[in-house]
């Protein structure tokens, strides 16, 4: 079995969580897991990207192109960013909500989302779009927008392992703080479905 | 035992708490950082662990505390090894009693780094044992076996993980943690002192060691040879992780050297491994260290062998490697056809480069900076921190940046060729401790006519929030003096300092203007905590009365405020309340919001 799966967002947006709950799943569920992700400078406010290996010891941390199973987006333009690593099979959750780029801020020239939105429904085999960050916000906090996202993928089948792998995995890896609040954005997620 | 996903740095740190290691020193640097902190925060209790001013202190008390048998670690990013080559240079030769592990990150691509520089050519300059980690499984032995062989040789050890070991996450198998190593105590013996004598015989010494050093590399685990076949491939660190995942989806068995020690190079295992080969393919990120060790085999035993690489053609010295790219190189160099995937074209895309976070209090001190300067020629020299983001349009307040405490010395030097335009340094509060203080000093012996602009923002925020000498907290979690930025700068002996709160644009800019207009070195501190310390209040809105001047999109750069649908909106979940937009509305259409 070998399963990739790439997550694409902003910093702060919360993706190395994502990918670290993702990998720890995957182990709870038995198989081996590597990841890799973006740290430093491109945190503030830049690209991330985090790439999650599952099922096979002698793959290098990152995903080549074509390959991915699975695509997680947290905002349009970068998972249009990363589409190229996903498989022809491949699936993918993207979150619909924009994030505007101080450049194009200052440009003036307007960020047009439904070209970018075109281009993954072309290039992925099934997808789901969501405004991710309407359903974070019903669950108390835009800050679950990962979990949101997580749910959206378990329910939907595109993982390979259970929802409630993951569900067990957010109890456990999760500061107690914040364990309810993203329970709910998980659930909220997935009865999107 | 158990299993669990765990970060390259996080395995580094569990293996030397398991090799029993004493003392920790460092200075954050992406991407070494996190190895330092996991091992404060899995401290069992005994391992004094610190943050030190810079990486020549951090060398240094850490090579204090192997001179006294302790096993200890000191860790940097590869341009901190520069900072701390001088005290390295001399310690190859006098050598340590404990165990000491130099562990040096290098960054190719490079992610968040001024260069793309290769921590191996100090090993070689050195003449230090260099270990680099294939993956972070692998990472966790490997350093283990470093404070072993440190001790074994009696010389301090390079240990260089790479941005793709550090930063990714691998399935490991968390051990107890072995009991503490107990160092015997400093013994006086004139070893200790470093007189010409004494280096003459400890180079000879240090030469000699080469040569053992390698032989003991040969018979490592970490360098091992795979597979049979007339061509050959030699790879090392994530290169090896690379060439592995290309050979098994190629579905191919060659001839497979490893190299987990670079340096000095384990001569006999290569001399195994090209034996009956007629061409080798070498696969190392960076520089060609391992390349020119087989060229150096080849002419000293004049094989006949092909060496190819990045001498040849082969391969680039410059940026990351890849799947993509290794397995373009394996394919021709095994003659296979195989097709390479290309990234989709994809429709235009906004680029989006990393930018001073929304909220950030030093982007009203830059603000108030450049507006108090306004119509006059200036040049700001910035430094390494997060405020080089500052550089960022429409800021736009960073002409130049080198290293850590050159904006202070690059702008006198700039002074004394233009004396009559005005010459700003900014720095941070941690770069300040770094290496900010000598060149206040300079500028005050030397009268230049400067403004430095010190942004303290109560933490080291570019790594992650490290606390250092002006927080009065350590690692150790207890609290200690606060060392009081401006009692610093005045013992410098600077005569004209101001304090601002740059969140208050008034305040901040009369400072500017005060102590640019005085003639010598002159200081603004800039006090506001980092965003990241802080909660959110005091929320932001746009009222009706906005005429759509844009002056706060125009000016400030805020990544909290955009127009959509014609309309400048501020994005609740990113505003921390920080008033600048709403001070600089000419408007009066901005303020505080009801959450």
């Amino acid at each position: 079995m070998k399963f990739d799966i790439l997550i694409a967002g902003v910093g702060g947006q919360g993706t190395v969580l994502a990918s670290r709950l993702l990998a720890a799943s995957a182990i709870k569920a038995g198989y081996f897991a590597r990841t890799s992700e973006t740290i430093g400078m491109a945190q503030r406010g830049g690209c991330v990207v985090s790439h999650v290996r599952i099922g096979d010891e002698n793959l290098s941390p990152v995903i080549p192109f074509g390959e991915a199973d699975l695509l997680i987006g947290f905002e349009p333009a970068e998972a249009a960013r990363s589409i190229a690593r996903l498989s022809p099979e491949g699936k993918c959750v993207v979150n619909t909500r924009i994030i505007k780029p101080v450049t194009a801020s200052l440009n003036t020239v307007s960020y047009e989302v439904e070209p970018i939105l075109e281009f993954i429904n072309k290039n992925s085999s099934h997808r789901i779009l969501v405004d991710g960050y309407d359903l974070a916000q019903k669950s108390g906090s835009v800050k679950a927008l990962n979990t949101v996202l997580l749910g959206v993928a378990a329910a939907a089948g595109f993982l390979p392992f259970s929802k409630e792998d993951l569900l067990n995995t957010i109890g456990e890896n999760v500061s107690p703080k914040y364990v309810e609040l993203n329970e709910k954005a998980f659930n909220i997620g997935a009865s999107f479905v | 035992m158990y299993k669990k996903v765990i970060m390259g740095n996080e395995a580094i740190a569990l293996g030397a708490i398991k090799a029993g290691v004493n003392f920790v020193s460092g200075y954050p640097g992406t991407p070494s950082t996190e190895v330092l902190e996991s091992i404060a925060e899995n401290n069992p209790g005994e391992i004094y662990v610190e943050w030190s001013v810079n990486e020549k202190v951090a060398l240094e008390v850490a090579a204090g505390a192997a001179y006294a048998g302790a096993r200890s670690l000191v860790t940097m990013k590869q341009v901190g090894l520069n900072v701390a080559s001088d005290p390295l240079m001399s310690l190859s030769y006098i050598g340590i009693k404990g165990g000491m592990v130099v562990l040096v990150a290098d960054d190719p691509g490079p992610f968040s780094s001024q260069t793309e520089q290769d921590t191996r050519h100090f090993a070689r300059f050195s003449n230090l044992p260099v270990f680099d980690p294939s993956s972070p499984e692998e990472a966790f032995e490997m350093i283990q076996s470093a404070f072993e062989h440190s001790e074994q040789v009696g010389l301090p050890v390079f240990f260089r993980p790479t941005t793709r070991i550090c930063h990714s996450c691998s399935t490991l198998e968390i051990p107890e943690l072995s009991e503490r190593h107990k160092p015997e105590g400093f013994v006086k013996d004139p070893r200790w002192v470093i007189f010409p004598s004494l280096s003459y015989r400890k180079h000879v010494q240090l030469e000699e060691l080469q040569t053992k050093i390698s032989d003991i590399f040969s018979d490592f685990p970490y360098n091992k040879l795979t597979g049979s076949g007339n061509k050959g491939i030699a790879a090392s660190g994530i290169a090896y992780a690379y060439v592995k995942d290309v050979l098994t989806s190629l579905d191919k068995d060659i001839k497979l050297m490893k190299i987990g020690t670079p340096y000095p190079f384990p001569k006999k295992l290569g001399i195994e491994f090209i034996d009956g080969l007629d061409e080798i393919l070498i696969f190392e990120e960076l520089d060609p260290v391992i390349e020119e060790s087989f060229l150096e085999l080849k002419a000293l035993n004049e094989y006949k062998i092909g060496v190819l690489g990045k001498k040849t053609g082969h391969l680039p010295y410059a940026g990351e490697y890849s799947y993509e790219l290794v397995k373009g190189a394996v394919s021709k160099f095994l003659g296979i056809d195989t097709e390479v995937k290309k990234p989709l074209p994809t429709p235009e895309l906004p680029v989006r480069p990393p930018v001073l976070c929304a909220g950030c209090p030093h982007r009203a001190s830059f603000y108030a900076v450049k507006t108090a300067l306004k119509n006059q020629k200036a040049v700001f020299s910035g430094d390494i921190g997060c405020y080089t983001l500052g550089n960022a349009k429409p800021l736009d307040m960073v002409d130049t940046c080198l290293c850590m405490g050159a904006g202070i010395t690059i702008a006198q030097g700039l002074q004394r060729i233009e004396p009559d335009v005005k010459h700003i340094a900014f720095i941070g509060d941690s770069t300040f401790f770094h290496t900010g203080i000598p060149g206040i000093i300079n500028a005050v012996y030397n009268n230049t006519d400067i403004t430095v602009v010190i942004l303290d923002n109560s933490t080291t925020a570019m790594t992650g929030n490290q606390p250092h000498p002006g927080t009065g907290k350590t690692m150790m979690k207890n609290i200690s003096e606060k060392i009081d930025i401006y009692s610093m700068v005045k013992a410098c002996g600077v005569k004209q300092i101001s304090k601002a709160n740059p969140l208050n644009q008034k305040e901040a800019v009369d400072a500017v203007k005060e102590n640019i207009s005085y003639n010598g070195p002159s200081v603004v501190i800039f006090e506001a905590p980092c965003i990241a310390l802080q909660k959110q209040t005091n929320i932001q809105a746009v009222n009706e009365s906005c005429n759509l001047c844009k002056k706060c999109i125009r000016e400030i750069g805020c990544p909290g405020m955009s127009i959509i649908e014609g309309k400048v909106v501020i994005e609740q979940s990113l505003c921390y309340g920080c008033t600048l937009c709403s001070q600089i509305c000419s408007a009066d259409a901005i303020g505080g919001a009801e959450k």
